[in-house]
Formats: C-alpha cells, sequence, structure tokens
C-alpha cells in the first residue's frame, strides 16, 4: 500500500485538477458547489494518504479541518444561500467556453513550467504535485475574473484557497499546525462575509450580476 | 506581565466589548479609552526594547526589535488619534442619517479588531501568522468600507475583498515555497516558519525556491500595498469608507504590508546574493509612483485623489527600500513614518470639509478658510506637508531618497522628479480653490476635532527639524537590519 | 508471418463482423431496459441486415459511382480498423501497420468518403448532415490523436500494439495522465459514434440528426453495409479503449494459449462497456449542435492535460 502512495496522491491530484477544469466551465451553480464540494473530498483523501505514507498525525488534523469546513460547512452554506437568494444559473461569461479553456490551457502550461525547477528539489512524496497546485490556483483565479455573477466568484475564491492547501499539503506535507487554524479561520469568516455581503448586494441592485458593480471608474 | 500582552490584548477585548455596546453614545468613549491604554502599552513596550534590546517572546512566536516597535508605537498612536477624530465625526454621520445603531456598533468592534490584527501582524515572528493576520486585516476592513450600504460602497467592498483576496493567495503560495526552502535545509522535523530561525540560516536556503518564493510574496502583499498594477481596488477602497476608516487604511495598512515585505526581502538577499529583490522593488515602486501620479491629475473626487496620492507615496517608499543601502533604508523608514502621520491628518481634514459641504466631488467644496479657519489651515498645511514641501519631514524624507537615486540609480531620478512634479501641480490646483475662495458652507453642528489634525502635524514638522537622537538610533538600527 | 498470427488475425476479422452487431444490439436492449421499454430483441440488427441485404437497392437518377463506391469502401475501412487494433491478440501479421496515427487515418478516410457520399445526390438534409459530420470530425479527430498520444508518451511507441503488450506487462501501476485520457475519450467516442450527448441514434427528426442524416438516402445493401460499418465502428473503439485501459487478457506471440482464453475476456469486456454506455446514454440529454464544438474542446484539453500532467509528473 505504501508502494502505491505516490501513484494514488499523484491521481488525486490529477483528479483536482480535472475537478478545477470542470469547474470553469460548469454553467448550472449547484453543479459547481457540487464540484467544490468533491474537490475537498479529493483533498482530504490526499492528506490522509499522505499522513499514512510519512506517518506524520498532523496531516491527519489538516485533513479533518478540510472535511468539516471545506466538504460539510460550507457547500452547505452555499446551497442555503443560493436557495434563499434564488440563483440557479450563470448565462454569461467574460468569454465563451472554449475560450476559457484554451486560456486555462495556457495558465496550465505556464504554472506546470514555473513550478518544474521546484519541484525537482522537493523532498516530499508527492512533491511533483507542486505545478497541479500552482495551476489549480491560476484556474480558479480565471473562474474568478470571467464570471459575472457573485456565487461563481465565491467559489473560485474559495477553491484557490483548496488548491494552496493542497500546495502546502503536497510540498511540504503541510503547514505548522497553528498557521493551519489561522488560515481555516480566515476562510471561514471570509465566506460568512461574503454570505453578508451577497445579501446586501442583492438588496440593493436586486440582482447578483456583478456587472451593476463597474460603475467606479477613472473619469 | 510583558507589555506585549497589553499592546495585542487590549484592542482584542476591545473588539469584544464593543460588539456588545457599540451603539451606545458612550461607545465612542469606550473606543478612545481602548485606543488609549493600547497606546501606552506600546510605549512601555518601546521603553523596554530602548532598554533591553530586541526580544523574543512566548515561545518564540513574537518578535519585537527595532524595525517593528517603532512601526507598533506609531499604530497605536494614529490609532488613538483616529478614535478621538472619529467621536465627533461620526457623531454627525449618525444626525446625518448615513449611520445606524447595529451599524455603529459593527463600526467600533471592527475598529478595535483591525487595530489587533494591525499589531498582531507587526509583532509576530512567524511568516505564517503575518498572512493570517493580514488576510484578517483585510476581513475587518471589508464589512467598515460597505457601512454606508450605497450602491458605490458595496462595490468598492467586493473589489476590495476579490483582489485583495487574490493577491493575498499568492503571497500564501509564497509563504508555502518560503516554509519548503526551510524543510530542505532543517528537515521536516525542525522545519518552521519563525523569522529569526529562518534568518539565521538564510545563506543556505535555497536560491531557486527562495527567487520564487519572493517574486509570490512580493505580488501578494505588494497588491496590498498599492502597488501598480495591483492596486485598482485601493482609489475605491479608501474613498468610500467612512474617513476614519480611509485614515487607517491609507495611514496604517499599508505600513503592514510593506513591513511583511521588507522581512522577506531580508531573508531573500541573503539566500540570492543577487539584487533580485532590490531591482524587482524598485521597478513595482517607479511604476507606482508614475502611474499614480498622472491618475491623480485626472481625479475629481477628494478623496479618490489622496488615496492615488497614497499610492504614490508608497511606491517612493517602496523604491527607495529597494536600492538599499543605509541611507535610502533610513529615508524610507522616516517617510513611513510621516506620510502615516500626514495623510492621516489630511484624511481628517478632508472628512471634515466633505462633512460640511455633503459632497467628495472637489469643484463644490469651495472656501474652507472662511467657514472654518481651523479646517481650512488644517487642510492648507497638510496638503503642503505631503507634497514635500520644507521643513515638513516629508521633505527631509523625499530629499533623501532622490539624492541617493540620483547617486546610485541616475536613470530613475527623472521618473521620479517627473512624477513628484505632476502630484506636486494636480493636487495644489485642486486643493488651493477649495480652501480659498467664496463659500456656500454651512458650518457643523457638532465642533470638529481638530487637535489629532495638528498635532500629526507638528510631529511631522519637527520629524523634519530635528529627529532625537534615540529616534534617530532606532532608524539606523532598523535600517542596518534591513541591510544597509 | 507465423501461422499462428494469421490465424488470429482472421479471428479477429470474424470475431469483429460477427460481434459488432451484437454489440449494438446488446447496448440498443440495456438503454431499454434502463429506460423501462420492452426491447427489440438482442439479435434484432443482424435480422435487420438480413432483411436489408434481401431487398432491392433504390438510386437517385443522378447518383454517380462515388454513391455508388461509398458504401463499400467505407464498410472496407472499419474492417481494416477492425482488424488492426489489437482485440483477440497482438501478434498481428497486419500490426507493422497497426500506428496510431494511421487509425486515426482511416476514421478520417471514411468519415471524408460518408460525407462526399451524402452530398453527391444534392438533398438538404444530405449537405446538413455533411456539415455537421465535418464539424465532430474536424474536432475530435484531434482529441483522439492526443487520447492516443499520452497512451504513446508512457509506452514509447505509436504502433498499437506496442502500446497494448507494453500495458499489460507493466506491474499495476495508476497513471494519473491514463485517467484524463480516458475520459477525454469517453467523450470523444461519445461524439464519432453519434451517441447522446452529442448525436440522438433513434432520433426521427431530420433536423438534430447528424450521422442519420448522412445515411438518409440509401437503401438495400448499401444502407446494411452502411449499418454494419457504423456497427464496427462503435467495436473499434471499444476495443481501442480496452487495448489502452484495460490491456489485460490479449494473447501475444509469446503466449498462444492465451487466445483461447482472449474472446471469452473479449465478450465480458464489451458487454460491461455496453452497460456503461447505455448508462452514459440514459443519464444525459442531448445538447444542442453549437454545444457540441464545446464539448469537444473539452474533450481535447483534458486530453492535453493528461500529456502535460504525464510530463510533470515524470514517469505517471
Amino acid at each position: 500500500m505504501i508502494k502505491f502512495a505516490p501513484q494514488l496522491i499523484n491521481l488525486f491530484a490529477t483528479l483536482i485538477l480535472l475537478l478545477s477544469f470542470a469547474m470553469i466551465s460548469q454553467r448550472r451553480i449547484v453543479s459547481l458547489i457540487n464540484l467544490f464540494m468533491m474537490q475537498g473530498v479529493a483533498l482530504v483523501i490526499t492528506s490522509f494518504l499522505l499522513g499514512y505514507a510519512t506517518h506524520q498525525p498532523d496531516l491527519y488534523v489538516s485533513g479533518g479541518l478540510t472535511l468539516v469546513l471545506k466538504v460539510i460547512f460550507i457547500p452547505w452554506m452555499l446551497h442555503r444561500m443560493i436557495r434563499k437568494l434564488n440563483v440557479r444559473w450563470d448565462i454569461e461569461t467574460l468569454f465563451n467556453v472554449p475560450t476559457t479553456m484554451l486560456v486555462g490551457i495556457a495558465l496550465v502550461i505556464f504554472s506546470f513550467s514555473l513550478a518544474l525547477p521546484v519541484s525537482r528539489l522537493s523532498s516530499s512524496l508527492a512533491g511533483g504535485s507542486l505545478g497541479i497546485a500552482l495551476s489549480c490556483v491560476m484556474l480558479s483565479f480565471l473562474m474568478l475574473i470571467t464570471r459575472s455573477k457573485a456565487v461563481p466568484q465565491v467559489i473560485g475564491f474559495l477553491s484557490m484557497e483548496n488548491g494552496l492547501i493542497f500546495a502546502a499539503t503536497a510540498v511540504t506535507n503541510g503547514m505548522p499546525m497553528i498557521v493551519e487554524f489561522g488560515i481555516a479561520l480566515d476562510v471561514l469568516v471570509g465566506v460568512l462575509i461574503l454570505g453578508v455581503f451577497m445579501f446586501q448586494i442583492r438588496e440593493k441592485f436586486d440582482t447578483l450580476d456583478i456587472h451593476h458593480l463597474e460603475t467606479l471608474k477613472e473619469d | 506581565m510583558t507589555p506585549l500582552f497589553f499592546v495585542l490584548g487590549v484592542p482584542l477585548l476591545g473588539g469584544l466589548v464593543l460588539a456588545l455596546t457599540g451603539h451606545r453614545t458612550y461607545a465612542r468613549d469606550i473606543n478612545v479609552t481602548f485606543s488609549l491604554l493600547t497606546f501606552l502599552s506600546a510605549c512601555v513596550l518601546t521603553v523596554q526594547v530602548m532598554d533591553h534590546g530586541p526580544q523574543l517572546v512566548w515561545h518564540q512566536q513574537f518578535y519585537i526589535d527595532p524595525l517593528n516597535v517603532f512601526l507598533v508605537t506609531l499604530t497605536a498612536f494614529v490609532g488613538l488619534t483616529t478614535a478621538i477624530f472619529s467621536r465627533p465625526y461620526m457623531r454627525i454621520e449618525q444626525d446625518h442619517g448615513k449611520m445606524t445603531p447595529p451599524r455603529m456598533r459593527l463600526y467600533h468592534s471592527m475598529y478595535q479588531l483591525f487595530s489587533f490584527t494591525m499589531l498582531l501582524g507587526f509583532t509576530t515572528n512567524n511568516l505564517g501568522i503575518i498572512w493570517v493576520a493580514m488576510e484578517a486585516a483585510t476581513l475587518t476592513t471589508v464589512l467598515l468600507v460597505s457601512v454606508y450600504r450605497t450602491t458605490a460602497s458595496l462595490e468598492a467592498a467586493w473589489k476590495y475583498f476579490i483582489l485583495c483576496g487574490v493577491g493575498i493567495a499568492q503571497a500564501l503560495f509564497g509563504t508555502i515555497l518560503m516554509y519548503m526552502a526551510a524543510e530542505k535545509v532543517l528537515g521536516p522535523e525542525h522545519a518552521t516558519l519563525l523569522w529569526t530561525s529562518l534568518n539565521d540560516i538564510k545563506g543556505q536556503l535555497d536560491p531557486t525556491i527562495i527567487s520564487l518564493a519572493f517574486v509570490f510574496l512580493l505580488i501578494g502583499y505588494g497588491t496590498k500595498i498599492g502597488l501598480v498594477p495591483l492596486h485598482s481596488w485601493l482609489p475605491d477602497a479608501h474613498a468610500e469608507g467612512p474617513t476614519p476608516v480611509s485614515a487607517v487604511l491609507s495611514g496604517l495598512l499599508l505600513n503592514v504590508a510593506m513591513y511583511a515585505v521588507l522581512r522577506t526581502k531580508v531573508l531573500t538577499d541573503g539566500a540570492l546574493g543577487t539584487a533580485m529583490a532590490g531591482q524587482l522593488m524598485m521597478g513595482f515602486g517607479l511604476l507606482s509612483v508614475t502611474v499614480a501620479a498622472f491618475f491623480l491629475s485626472r481625479q475629481k473626487d477628494v478623496k479618490r485623489m489622496f488615496s492615488y496620492s497614497s499610492i504614490e507615496h508608497m511606491g517612493l517608499i517602496t523604491f527607495a527600500f529597494g536600492m538599499g543601502g543605509s541611507l535610502a533604508n533610513f529615508a524610507g523608514l522616516l517617510h513611513m513614518t510621516v506620510h502615516s502621520l500626514v495623510k492621516s491628518a489630511i484624511f481628517f481634514t478632508v472628512g471634515h470639509a466633505t462633512q460640511k459641504a455633503g459632497t467628495q466631488v472637489m469643484s463644490e467644496i469651495r472656501g474652507l478658510i472662511k467657514v472654518n479657519p481651523t479646517v481650512g489651515w488644517g487642510l492648507m498645511l497638510g496638503v503642503m506637508a505631503i507634497l514635500g514641501m520644507p521643513p515638513f519631514g516629508v521633505f527631509a524624507s523625499e530629499f533623501l531618497i532622490l539624492t541617493t537615486a540620483m547617486r546610485e540609480q541616475p536613470w530613475a531620478a527623472p521618473f521620479l522628479f517627473l512624477a513628484l512634479g505632476v502630484a506636486f501641480a494636480s493636487i495644489l490646483i485642486r486643493v488651493l480653490p477649495m480652501v480659498f475662495g467664496d463659500s456656500t458652507l454651512k458650518p457643523l453642528a457638532h465642533p470638529p476635532a481638530l487637535i489629532p489634525v495638528f498635532l500629526h502635524l507638528a510631529l511631522a514638522l519637527v520629524l523634519g527639524l530635528y529627529i532625537p537622537s534615540y529616534l534617530n538610533g532606532w532608524y539606523v538600527q532598523a535600517a542596518s537590519m534591513l541591510g544597509g | 508471418m507465423s501461422w499462428l498470427g494469421v490465424f488470429s488475425q482472421l479471428l479477429a476479422l470474424v470475431t469483429a463482423l460477427l460481434l459488432a452487431p451484437l454489440l449494438t444490439g446488446w447496448i440498443n436492449q440495456c438503454r431499454a431496459l434502463l429506460q423501462n421499454k420492452s426491447a427489440p430483441g438482442l439479435l434484432q440488427p443482424y435480422r435487420m441486415l438480413h432483411k436489408l441485404f434481401n431487398k432491392e437497392s433504390v438510386m437517385a437518377e443522378h447518383a454517380s459511382p462515388l454513391y455508388r463506391t461509398a458504401p463499400y469502401l467505407i464498410f472496407s475501412c472499419m474492417l481494416l480498423a477492425c482488424a488492426i487494433v489489437p482485440t483477440l491478440s497482438t501478434d498481428l501479421p497486419l500490426s507493422p501497420a497497426a500506428d496510431a496515427i494511421a487509425l486515426v487515418g482511416l476514421f478520417a478516410l471514411a468519415r471524408v468518403f460518408l460525407s462526399l457520399a451524402a452530398m453527391d445526390v444534392g438533398t438538404a438534409f444530405g449537405s446538413l448532415g455533411a456539415r455537421r459530420e465535418m464539424l465532430v470530425g474536424f474536432l475530435a479527430e484531434p482529441a483522439l490523436l492526443m487520447v492516443l498520444f499520452c497512451a504513446s508518451m508512457i509506452t514509447r511507441s505509436t504502433s498499437l500494439t506496442t502500446m497494448v503488450e507494453t500495458l499489460a506487462h507493466r506491474e499495476l501501476a495508476i497513471y494519473p495522465s491514463l485517467l484524463l485520457a480516458g475520459v477525454a475519450f469517453v467523450m470523444v467516442s461519445l461524439a464519432e459514434n453519434a451517441r447522446v450527448p452529442v448525436d440522438n441514434p433513434d432520433t426521427h427528426l431530420e433536423l438534430t440528426m447528424i450521422h442519420e442524416a448522412l445515411i438518409l438516402e440509401y437503401s438495400a445493401r448499401h444502407l446494411a453495409l452502411l449499418e454494419w460499418a457504423a456497427s464496427l465502428k462503435l467495436f473499434a473503439y471499444s476495443c481501442i479503449g480496452l487495448a489502452l485501459f484495460f490491456p489485460w487478457g490479449v494473447a501475444d506471440a509469446n503466449a498462444p494459449l492465451v487466445l483461447l482464453l482472449a474472446l471469452p475476456v473479449l465478450v465480458i469486456k464489451l458487454a460491461i462497456g455496453g452497460v456503461v454506455l447505455a448508462l452514459i446514454e440514459t443519464l444525459s440529454a442531448k445538447m444542442r449542435i453549437f454545444r457540441v464544438p464545446e464539448f469537444l474542446g473539452t474533450a481535447f484539453l483534458v486530453a492535453v492535460i493528461g500529456l502535460l500532467v504525464n510530463v510533470l509528473l515524470g514517469a505517471g
């Protein structure tokens, strides 16, 4: 089993990347949240695997934190929010889906080339996944800037955090515990604040279309 | 009990207390009291560090040395004066109907929590906790920026959250890479993100990893400093929130981000041995100064104009630190101090001016001196100070930076002169009609608190004329620690 | 050219010819069962072929020789494709020609002739079908190539027989790039074989047809050949998928007795594949034509990412 650990971790890393891509091309917001949850599950499994293979209990705690926060609590909250806000679809994106995917590929190539020299230096089991983690961050960033509704932007932000936690797990077998807790707390508070925000935006503008939030420009 | 405990604990406690009582009329005074206690603890801490040298506190998790102790005191001081300023200001806002009691509660508790996160960012020894503190600072201010609930402020707050969130995620990636480099040298069991430990081994850190890490950290924290091209959230966020919030954002939060970049620069210079970090900072700094000066000239809203001025000055500071060397580092530290003081003073006067006029558009504010001479003179002197007129402190630091640039990086000097000149002309042209001329403004219902303004300006004046020896020693020590 | 090689080649050909309609019948049955309808019977495609071959062929007056020869050409292409994909054994005399790129070329050849024949008679639906077929093909071909290249990068050869041999005899290893290639391959097969969600194989509405529109004008033995060719194409795609992703149970030159085992193993694998395909078809809805480029673009990009992941993760 231990012999398989690096390959299994690579497999789950690829799965996380695939899910990031699926999130970019997905239009239905409910499916988007479910994809995000699946990405969280893949991340949790990777943490547990790595913890088992390297005998480091810290990774179990980190995986457990991700499980509670990103797989259970945040998707539940997001589902509740979209039910109350009554958003279902996000038809318009900045460019159409094929172009977005092409830009995504370019970002993936860029991240891989950036990360290759560094991942060779890593002493961790899953060092090769640094490029994948960086691509996930970049793809979430792409999702953030090409979507015009608020909820996909929030999911892009959360998916970016997923990519970063994955990078930390893969490259350095997790960060010091106190930092992990701090990051988790930040993410939690961030999501709560964003939730409050979306309600305020909806109240003011009657829509969650971000295009309405472009009035402050240089004149 | 070490004073650090109070420096951090008092604002945290204040945030909790004000979360419960922030809507009462005496909440404003509670706010001021907590800020005063924080400031006094910071002074005690400073004296302690001056006597005993740098200290590590509580399992090495906190580190106070000359670089951050004076920033801590500065933050506590400006926090105190802004709290004093905010007393009558927010009362007037409430009378004008722009604030409701629940929002006042949010405002007061977030104000104290914001102070806490900034002080945590300054005093922590753990690079990861610096990140957590910066993100927490963003979160506490996001709700503050949108507290007026207008369409413009919601937009500003959303943009602030998303853009800063994205930027800061890059910084987290950089931090992870730093941890990876540390792990390679120290081994997985003893790997740590403590700055002091990393500083000891910085020569052995792998250059490839560290250079990539620094780029991400500069981009990430640079977004929070407001470096061009990552600055687009700054004018909106600083202009749309209540004025006390603009003052602390411009005056204090930018300093925390700068401090984070400086700590990582020390590590990077030690690991790389080349000047890459400095060159990157110079490039970004110069770009920010030039672009901000030109954008400045096109602004019609007074708070936006001054927030572009903040971008310009932070660009100048980044450029100075990028140049490196004892003089430039000294100048950068001095500029950080006086910029905080003068910019917050300007925002105080501008706040009252906009309250009188009921608008932030500059062409509609006229003749402040006639209606309220103190506000008018405060604004005039503040603008003189920020534009670099002698004998204010900004002149001294800008002079040092420019002369060092002319000596060491002559290619950059023309850009700096041009940018500073454009900014000088634009701001003066806009402000002179605001201060002088005929006025249709009405006086305010409650007397404005202008002591903070003149206190800040006086300090800036003093720093321009004569720097006390202990302060001088501080700056020199900090500058040499930065690699002078 | 050993006798065993020739024998296994002929066996593969005959198996393909006989099993392909059975595979189509099996998929139709599974679909009907999943959709709670009564199935037409497992041997229905054979009955249909029999019926068609005994009918009289009717052709348009101005049909060119191309129109007449196209079905034979297409049928031979598909048969050849089935022959070179290592279904039962990798010890094939035709294996020097069994190159991945040549395989894609064969499919392209068949596609070109089918489209030309559809346009030949000049009907509106023929041209409509031809345009759509070329659109799908233009996007599916690079995707298929990328999928095959993913496997080639791992096995360091583009020859299908080498690929299957190497993959079958490696230690059990999990290749993430093959996972991505697999996802892309499924998407491409759905498009190329005219399955839901790209094209509904039993639609009656001409405006939504792709594949059916191309063969609308044919009758009798020509139609029989074209239907048979379509089942052969599905069979070939399934065998490619099985060869790349589940290559165990295929005989090679060193182990001729495995050949006896290879046939039942193939049948079982195809049966499972058929159920999975029926499941995918039942759970998806047909997408609008203008979404098809997006779908295929996604497949292409997933395959490219598979290649990149291969480079990044080293061996895997």
